[in-house]
């Protein structure tokens, strides 16, 4: 009977306010929408790391006959044998080394040659101007430090680069991108709160008959809050369902379809619909927990015992 | 039943207290008429009693509790054995009177099977019986606030608070209420009755307490109005 008569209340309330209560969804989604796609952005950065730090390796560029100008350790011109030799053995003395593989200058340039096949790229070098390296395989990838302070002054190495770098900055361009979908988020949250409370007060306003009655024959104070905190939940509730909703749908045409970035740009590995389904309890917690809560101290403020 | 010691009443931001001093004590089963000038303090007096507002100085004590010691959550349930009836009737307009009268039992989570015996059987009582379906609006104003007195009864409260029940009635009617709430208080309900109608409070000649300027000039059993100035 309890329970009916509740629901009943809660239709009749949600009905009563019927352009406000829309405001709070519209702008409870948006805010979770924002909050899952951060979190979903963040995991994809994580999972491109992952898979791109065990690709990246330390490269050691040795000095071939053209360097003797513009490399400081290459005056002699061509790396001579036995420095190769010494290098070799010094690099797989290092602990934290867990492979190094020899390019000669010929395989770089064909390696070159692939990479850059149908650009006009391809003829504007020759064998002779490309040069001989070491590419080291680190354990830890975020040792290149060691690597480079051992090998970056030595006569016959042009030069020790290290290919993490190259990603850090994308890294941290995605990682710019995802502080500001946070920030947005927060901003919309602010949004959202201020118009559930806004909402809440305008339904305790409009109940206050109600709501006085209720006090004066000494219904509970849970029991007269309760009403417009399920309210406040059922709408957050539907928030969150509209942000789940724009977030399967963003997902499916920014990677599978529309802009189908998974064959555009088949190299990153992109989140599955798994790492969508796991965002997706925080986003109802946070939908229905938010608005409760707002409800819930907007009315210790404007619904006195 | 209901005891003031030495209870002041102070407003901020206002010079004079609402209430000054005032002690008396009320037993059960009395009927206590409540006169005064407007501003005389009758209303605090009942938002006391009810706890809608806490004494400034003094003790208040309703139903055998120290209201300053009740805690928030409390009020309620002490709320519940005290009914209350106003002025204005406060009844919700889209409900039927039998709807009315049982959402005071609804809310405080009742059975459906309790409510259904208790409302017809106190619509009864003030002479509302087969009138469950009609809407407020369709009723008369002495018919509304016997709706009001039934809501505020049929939780068989101890304590029946009025807050000039008989305001808005023509004199005729009001005599009708007052029978009504006549019959309430030979239940052995405690009534106490702030009200202006001299022609009323003169023909019950019952205990007259009257308050003014927040001071109690005035307890008198068996009393009448006031006297001729």
């Amino acid at each position: 009977m309890r329970a009916q008569f509740v629901l009943s209340e809660i239709g009749v309330g949600l009905r009563r306010n019927l352009t406000m209560t829309f405001a709070v969804i519209v702008s409870v989604a948006l805010s979770l929408a924002l909050l899952g796609g951060a979190l979903l952005a963040r995991e994809q950065v994580n999972s491109m790391k992952g898979y791109w730090y065990d690709k990246v390796q330390v490269s050691i560029y040795l000095c071939n006959e053209n360097d003797a100008e513009t490399g400081s350790n290459c005056t002699k011109g061509a790396v001579s044998a036995q420095q190769k030799r010494q290098i070799k053995a010094d690099l797989e003395k290092l602990g934290i080394v867990e492979k190094v593989y020899h390019e000669t200058a010929e395989e770089a340039y064909k390696h070159y040659q692939e990479q850059f096949k149908d650009s006009p790229l391809a003829d504007s070098l020759t064998p002779d101007q490309m040069q001989e390296s070491y590419r080291v395989k680190l354990k830890d990838p975020t040792k290149f430090e060691v690597i480079s302070t051992a090998f970056s002054g030595r006569e016959g190495v042009y030069e020790v680069q290290d290919q993490r770098n190259l990603l850090e900055n994308l890294f941290r361009m995605l990682n710019g991108m995802n502080w500001a979908a946070l920030g947005l988020m927060g901003l919309m949250l602010v949004v959202a709160l201020l118009l559930i409370v806004n909402t809440v007060r305008v339904a305790a306003f409009s109940r206050r008959r109600e709501t006085g009655i209720m006090r004066l024959v000494g219904a509970s104070s849970f029991y007269i809050q309760m009403p417009f905190i399920a309210e406040a939940a059922f709408a957050g509730l539907l928030g969150a369902v509209g942000a789940t909703v724009l977030l399967v749908v963003g997902r499916y045409f920014l990677i599978d379809a529309g802009l189908s970035l998974a064959e555009q740009m088949p190299l990153i590995n992109f989140i599955g619909w798994d790492a969508l389904f796991k965002v997706l309890p925080l986003v109802f917690v946070v939908g229905v927990l938010m608005p409760a809560l707002a409800a819930f101290f907007t009315l210790r403020k404007y619904l006195k015992v | 039943m209901i005891r003031f010691d030495n209870v002041s009443k102070f407003y901020p931001k206002q010079n004079r207290p609402a209430l000054r001093d005032v002690s008396l004590e009320v037993e059960r089963g009395e009927f206590v008429f409540l006169v005064g000038s407007s501003g005389s303090g009758k209303s605090t007096f009942l938002r006391l009693i009810l706890r809608e507002e806490r004494a400034s100085h003094g003790q208040v004590h309703v139903l055998g509790k120290d209201l300053a010691r009740l805690s928030n959550w409390k009020v309620p349930h002490m709320r519940r054995q005290i009914g209350t009836v106003f002025q204005d009737f406060r009844l919700l307009p889209n409900k039927t009177v039998g709807e009315n009268v049982a959402f005071a039992l609804e809310v405080i989570g009742r059975s459906r099977g309790d409510i259904r015996k208790s409302v017809p059987q106190v619509l009864d009582l003030v002479g509302l019986a087969g009138k469950e379906d009609r809407m407020p609006g369709e009723l008369s104003g002495g018919e509304q606030q016997r709706v009001a007195i039934a809501r505020a009864f049929v939780n068989k409260p101890k304590l029946l608070i009025a807050d000039e029940p008989t305001g808005n009635l023509d004199p005729q009617t009001s005599v009708g209420i007052m029978k009504l709430l006549d019959r309430i208080n030979r239940t052995g309900a405690t009534v106490v009755m702030a009200t202006h109608d001299q022609q009323i409070v003169d023909q019950m000649r019952k205990r007259v307490i009257e308050l003014e300027k927040g001071r109690l000039v005035r307890d008198q059993s068996r009393g009448v109005y006031g006297y001729q100035h």
